[in-house]
């Protein structure tokens, strides 16, 4: 094995203290979002590649992808996918919702009560 | 490689295309690491973003500064911009010129990720390959005990990690192959197949400029991996190159690539270019440097030009290759956007070195002011497959286009 690991080493830090232009939460999250857009475009690409190397083969053409309509039972399958999948993205704001019905104690507040002789 | 599978379109394009080439046009010599098509794309992306950057996104800083930035400095002042530190400080608090700025550093800082991932996890091979063409070659001097300048060692330069001279194991290369496979992402492609477009002009303009002069040794200092100087050694391939750098991973990896591209006539020695005592007075016919000045100091940068008066022959030219300096005839604005790079791509000393008048310092070195020369030059690309930077009058990109001024003299 190498002894360069560039899981550790390819995001380093370059020296010199780093500027922030946004509020520093923001940008960070810019950052994050702008890796994000980064990884969309690379899978993006990869399924272009895919398309065009099936087409070029002739398993498909592009039209027919263009063309494609679902039938109920695949369409109720992509929806139910879809559904889970903005459930998992949208987590916390389901949780925050049903905090609002509730008056509850935190664990550091149970831990105190537990704790209580 | 193989290129593009298909050219057969989707559909008709909604608009004429005017982005960046595919990164598959880039030469691939030989010292260059195994690409995996997501890690192309990914410097595809980068270069997409740069140049959205600066055909989409920066030309609204300029409306900005000119709808609200300047308009609210001047009622609260009752005054213009003094100079263009001000001129910064005023943009700074503007949300246009703040995202810009987000998005460009942490375009940076992707771009740096993107390119080490790919030489790091092949770290052993790259490092190997090299030694194997370096082994044993004496146009490869390196001196291990040389101190680094300050100007090297405090911080690193344009956000690379590790900088020109840092080596994570003996041998290592991995910093000047990350900072070569990028620069296509950098620059958007406008440095062309092997980022020697910069190079190609600067040899093309020595040729018109001085006609009859065949130089036989010509140095270049601060010449990092050397994809300047390889064009250069190219277009003089009688003469005997001799390339400095303080960064010894620089080197090796620039004679290996050199190898590879069939360039035999350019040495790599590792030197701190305001002293270079190892080198005979007026041994050198030709001796110049290609975006450098502007990563060393106002300490450095009379010991170089007086350094480079002594090793030039009687008849000999030295030029220096950068971008233009702050003269009072540009605008403050254009100043301070130039000084983006200083303050947040770690280039700290490119705002004071642009602020001299670069031909006393070369009379103060002994040039006389009769034989100085200036020119501008642009890189010259296959037009085919990039876009060229003289006919690119959309990008500007203050500091970033690949057009430049040149300032020199003959001895």
């Amino acid at each position: 094995m190498s002894k360069i690991d560039p899981l550790a080493l390819a995001g380093a830090k370059s020296k010199g203290k780093r500027p922030y232009f946004l509020e520093t939460d923001v940008e960070r999250l810019t950052n994050i979002v702008l890796v994000l857009a980064q990884e969309l475009a690379v899978v993006r690409e990869r399924t272009d590649t895919l398309e065009r190397l099936l087409e070029q083969s002739g398993v498909l053409t592009r039209q027919e992808i263009e063309t494609f309509t679902p039938t109920k039972q695949q369409a109720d399958e992509r929806g139910a996918w879809t559904q889970e999948y903005l459930a998992r993205v949208f987590r916390v704001l389901q949780q925050e919702r049903e905090a609002l019905h509730t008056q509850e104690a935190s664990s550091e507040e149970v831990a105190d009560e537990l704790a209580k002789v | 490689m193989s290129g593009l599978v298909s050219d057969k379109p989707k559909a008709a394009p909604a608009r004429a295309y005017d982005g960046p080439p595919d990164y598959r046009v880039v030469g691939q010599h030989g010292m260059y690491p195994q690409l995996s098509h997501d890690e192309i794309s990914r410097f595809n992306f980068l270069a997409h973003m740069n140049r959205h950057l600066s055909t989409h996104i920066m030309p609204g800083v300029k409306e900005a500064f000119d709808a609200r930035v300047e308009p609210k400095f001047v009622a609260a002042n009752g005054r213009g911009f003094k100079d263009r530190h001000e001129v910064r400080k005023a943009l700074l608090k503007d949300s246009l010129f703040q995202w810009w700025s987000a998005l460009r550093r942490a375009t940076m800082e992707t771009r740096q990720q993107a390119g080490r991932w790919v030489t790091l996890r092949q770290a052993d091979q790259l490092n190997a390959r090299a030694k194997a063409l370096t082994e044993h070659d004496q146009r490869l001097k390196l001196n291990p005990a040389l101190p680094l300048p300050r100007y090297v060692e405090a911080i690193d330069h344009h956000c690379m990690p590790g900088s020109y001279h840092t080596e994570l194991t003996e041998g290592d290369v991995t910093g000047p192959c990350n900072y070569d496979i990028g620069i296509f992402a950098t620059t958007g492609g406008m440095l062309g197949r092997y980022n020697d477009g910069g190079g190609q002009a600067i040899a093309a303009w020595v040729k018109d400029t001085l006609p009859d002069l065949k130089p036989k040794r010509i140095l270049d200092i601060g010449a990092g991996l050397g994809h300047n100087v390889l064009p250069i050694a190219q277009a003089f391939p009688d003469a005997e190159v001799v390339a400095i750098d303080v960064g010894a991973p620089m080197l090796r990896y620039g004679l290996a690539r050199a190898k590879t591209m069939g360039v035999d006539n350019i040495s790599f020695v590792q030197g701190d270019v305001s002293d270079l005592a190892d080198l005979a007075d007026e041994s050198f016919d030709m001796i110049h440097s290609c975006m450098f000045l502007h990563e060393t100091s106002y300490a450095s940068m009379p010991k170089i030009f007086a350094e480079t008066h002594r090793l030039l022959k009687p008849g000999g030219i030295v030029f220096h290759v950068e971008q233009p300096q702050y003269t009072p005839e540009m605008p403050l604005f254009e100043q301070a956007m130039r000084d983006w790079d200083a303050f947040y791509n770690n280039e700290p000393f490119w705002t004071k070195m642009h602020e001299v008048d670069l031909d006393s310092w070369m009379v103060s070195a002994g040039f006389e002011p009769g034989k100085l020369m200036h020119g501008g030059v642009a890189a010259v690309v296959d037009p085919e497959v990039f876009p060229q930077a003289a006919k690119d009058t959309k990008q500007e990109d203050y500091g970033r286009k690949a057009a430049w001024h040149v300032v020199g003299a003959v001895k």
